[in-house]
């Protein structure tokens, strides 16, 4: 029931969001069910593994680590939301808020399904609820960033279906044995057919790949958050993309218990050093913040996928990363989008000095810089780390020198462009947008809330989570600390 | 081989006809006709292949003419129409040298299945299945009008679909009703978007769709 209801009730909502008369009523529907909706998974956390629809939903510990994430970023953008909607809504926010909704029933059943084609279907949904929402300002450019998106979404989404049949032919017909149920796959998996397996995990590697922006699958996703409101990236870049990587690590969970390990490593490390490297190649020299923020996300599902490759105490760093790199993406994106509605521009060179002219903002940019960029305190140093840490102790030593390579190549990036936004001054001074809005209190709750959520994570991480964390990893054929 | 297996394998070769139409056709019109001859074409062959009374196999058939058949190409056929364009201009790829690369496809495909262990009694399920895979992601690649990308999808689909009918008596009916409904609903976005890429640029072709790109 509980996780019927996780599903049913944001899928309800949307509905009646789209049909309340006024924006007022909608606004508030939206946090209500944000708020309903988190304390829902709270409860899940205090009672581990509830099972429903005959074990097709399970809310295991990967799925609610995920699920997690996706309700608290689901929370600070929804009151965000509020605060942005006030200022500026074309349409009242209708289909806006509709769809917003219809994500977070999305998310939810990607989190939670047991089942590779209910999965699947989630994945295909949280597509399209979200391209309308990209499209919010209906002009050209957002227009041609949806119809990217799209495409080549759509071609991901489609290997990802060709995964699921392949992963379905791998399976042996055996009595009591049920089709694409992740459960059963894993108690027969010594009989699963190698070949077809392979197959499948290499189209799942390229689907889910393309879902969370693996390079050169990324294509999509600069013009995509380039163009996309601020707050439909926050929720892309920390919940969508790790939807994406759950998938994939579903597909993983299987391989692993096949004994596909010496198969999948290689591809993993592979798509995960090519990220770093495009990632770190386009954000040096990048001129728009939501661009660079794009490469960022390139870089962070990069070491997803290097943790998962590297194996060890890689793969709990990887998992603790999901966490980390959605709550510290999530906060970006929002205070960004403050620092766009200041300035009507996301290009670096229009918002030098916005410490004088917005210093809550500007300050939650340099938190998030030192964040984002994996140093201590945060929570990302942790995770960064175990990942390194991971490589060297599996002998992957050119891995490790790599990337701490390419890490710091992307923290000098990264730094330049915030350091002048922040501090900058010079000719091109911020002017203040026409129609500029100030750092209200509901655009500045949901950041300030993810800030202190990543701080936490780099101090301390409560011991539900830390067994959940251990758990995940040793399924995706990891070790626990 | 029984004469089911045989019907089978006709089917499949029309359906691999349909294909090459697409490939080797600058009319969206003649594009879109061959899209929908594929999916009666593949609701029939689902009833064919799983055992033809069974409420599953029917259901299914009756819901893939219906979606696949009917009603995508009649918005397809909407969306030209309302954008008001005829034809393909200038492929990237040239028609004849796209037709080349199709039987490219097929015989890799057939080269690809022959080394993969057996799954189904129809011998031309697999190889079709992967050759109107890779010939639905060329024409989505090669071809420059949004509406034509949107053919190659669904063509890219089709052979997904074409898989997953190994797999037919063991995936149960809610999900393929759910994978149906939600190409569906991919198609309808896409046609949308479609609809105002044209109301902004006065032509649907996605090769105006430059302006974002690493400075």
């Amino acid at each position: 029931m509980l996780l019927l209801a996780i599903l049913l009730i944001p899928a309800v909502a949307a509905g009646l969001a789209y049909l309340l008369p006024r924006r007022g009523l909608r606004l508030s529907l939206l946090v209500l069910t944000s708020v309903i909706h988190l304390a829902l998974v709270a409860v899940l956390w205090t009672t581990p593994d509830v099972t429903a629809l005959r074990g097709w939903l399970v809310a295991d510990s990967l799925g609610l680590i995920v699920l997690t994430l996706v309700s608290v970023l689901f929370l600070a953008a929804s009151v965000y939301a509020v605060g942005l909607l006030r200022e500026e809504s074309p349409r009242g926010g209708r289909l806006f808020v509709t769809c917003l909704l219809g994500f977070l029933a999305a998310t939810s059943l990607v989190s939670l399904s047991h089942h590779f084609a209910l999965l699947w279907v989630g994945m295909e949904s949280t597509t399209l609820t979200v391209a309308p929402l990209i499209f919010h300002r209906h002009d050209r450019r957002s227009l041609e960033a949806v119809w990217k998106y799209l495409v080549l979404s759509s071609v991901g989404i489609a290997f990802a279906l060709l995964a699921v049949f392949l992963l379905a032919t791998s399976q042996p017909v055996l009595p009591g044995v049920r089709a694409l149920l992740l459960d059963d796959i894993l108690a027969n998996s010594h009989s699963l057919e190698k070949s077809w397996l392979r197959a499948a995990y290499v189209f799942a590697l390229a689907g889910f790949g393309t879902k969370m922006g693996l390079a050169p699958l990324h294509t999509w996703k600069p013009d995509t958050y380039g163009e996309a409101p601020s707050l439909v990236g926050a929720l892309m870049s920390g919940a969508l993309t790790s939807c994406a990587f759950l998938g994939l690590a579903r597909f993983t969970e299987v391989a692993v218990a096949a004994g596909l390990t010496d198969f999948t490593q290689p591809l993993l490390i592979a798509f995960g050093l090519v990220s770093l490297v495009i990632a770190a190649a386009f954000i040096i020299g990048q001129a728009d913040v939501k661009r660079l923020l794009a490469y960022s996300s390139v870089e962070h599902m990069g070491l997803l996928v290097l943790g998962l490759g590297v194996g060890g105490i890689g793969v709990y760093g990887s998992v603790l990363h999901v966490l980390n790199n959605g709550i510290a993406k999530g906060m970006l994106f929002l205070v960004v989008g403050n620092l766009v509605l200041a300035t009507g521009s996301s290009v670096a060179a229009d918002m030098r000095g916005m410490l004088k002219l917005r210093p809550w903002s500007a300050g939650l940019l340099l938190l998030g810089l030192f964040a984002v960029t994996g140093s201590p305190p945060f929570g990302l140093f942790v995770s960064e780390f175990s990942i390194v840490s991971g490589a060297i102790r599996q002998d992957h030593w050119i891995v490790a020198a790599a990337m701490l390579v390419l890490l710091a190549i992307i923290f000098v990036g990264i730094g330049g462009m915030f350091l002048k936004i922040i501090f900058g001054t010079g000719t091109t001074t911020a002017i203040e947008h026409e129609k500029a809005t100030g750092d209200t209190t509901l655009l500045l709750v949901g950041p300030l809330a993810l800030a202190g959520l990543v701080v936490m994570l780099g101090l301390y991480i409560p011991t539900p989570l830390q067994g959940s964390l251990a758990r995940a990893a040793q399924l995706l054929g990891g070790i626990a600390p | 081989m029984t004469n089911i297996g045989k019907f089978a394998e006709l089917l499949l070769l029309l359906i691999v006809l349909t294909d090459f139409a697409v490939l080797g056709s600058s009319r969206l019109s003649a594009c879109i006709r061959a899209i929908a001859i594929q999916g009666v074409l593949l609701g029939i062959l689902s009833l064919v292949i799983d055992d033809p009374r069974s409420v599953h196999a029917m259901a299914l058939a009756a819901g893939t003419v219906a979606i696949k058949g009917i009603v995508l190409p009649f918005f397809l056929r909407w969306a030209m129409r309302e954008a008001a364009v005829r034809r393909e201009v200038e492929p990237a790829i040239g028609y004849m040298a796209s037709l080349c690369l199709g039987s490219l496809a097929v015989g890799a495909s057939f080269a690809l299945a022959n080394r993969l262990p057996v799954i189904t009694t129809v011998d031309l399920l697999v190889p079709i299945a992967f050759a109107t895979l890779i010939i639905g992601l060329l024409v989505l690649v090669t071809r420059s009008k949004a509406i034509t990308q949107v053919v190659g999808y669904l063509i890219l689909e089709n052979g997904v679909y074409l898989f997953g009918l190994t797999q037919l008596s063991r995936v149960p009916f809610l999900v393929e009703i759910g994978v149906l409904l939600d190409v569906f609903v991919a198609v309808f976005v896409m046609g949308i978007v479609v609809f105002h890429v044209n109301r902004e640029f006065d032509s649907i072709s996605a090769a105006n769709l430059v302006e974002l790109r690493e400075s």
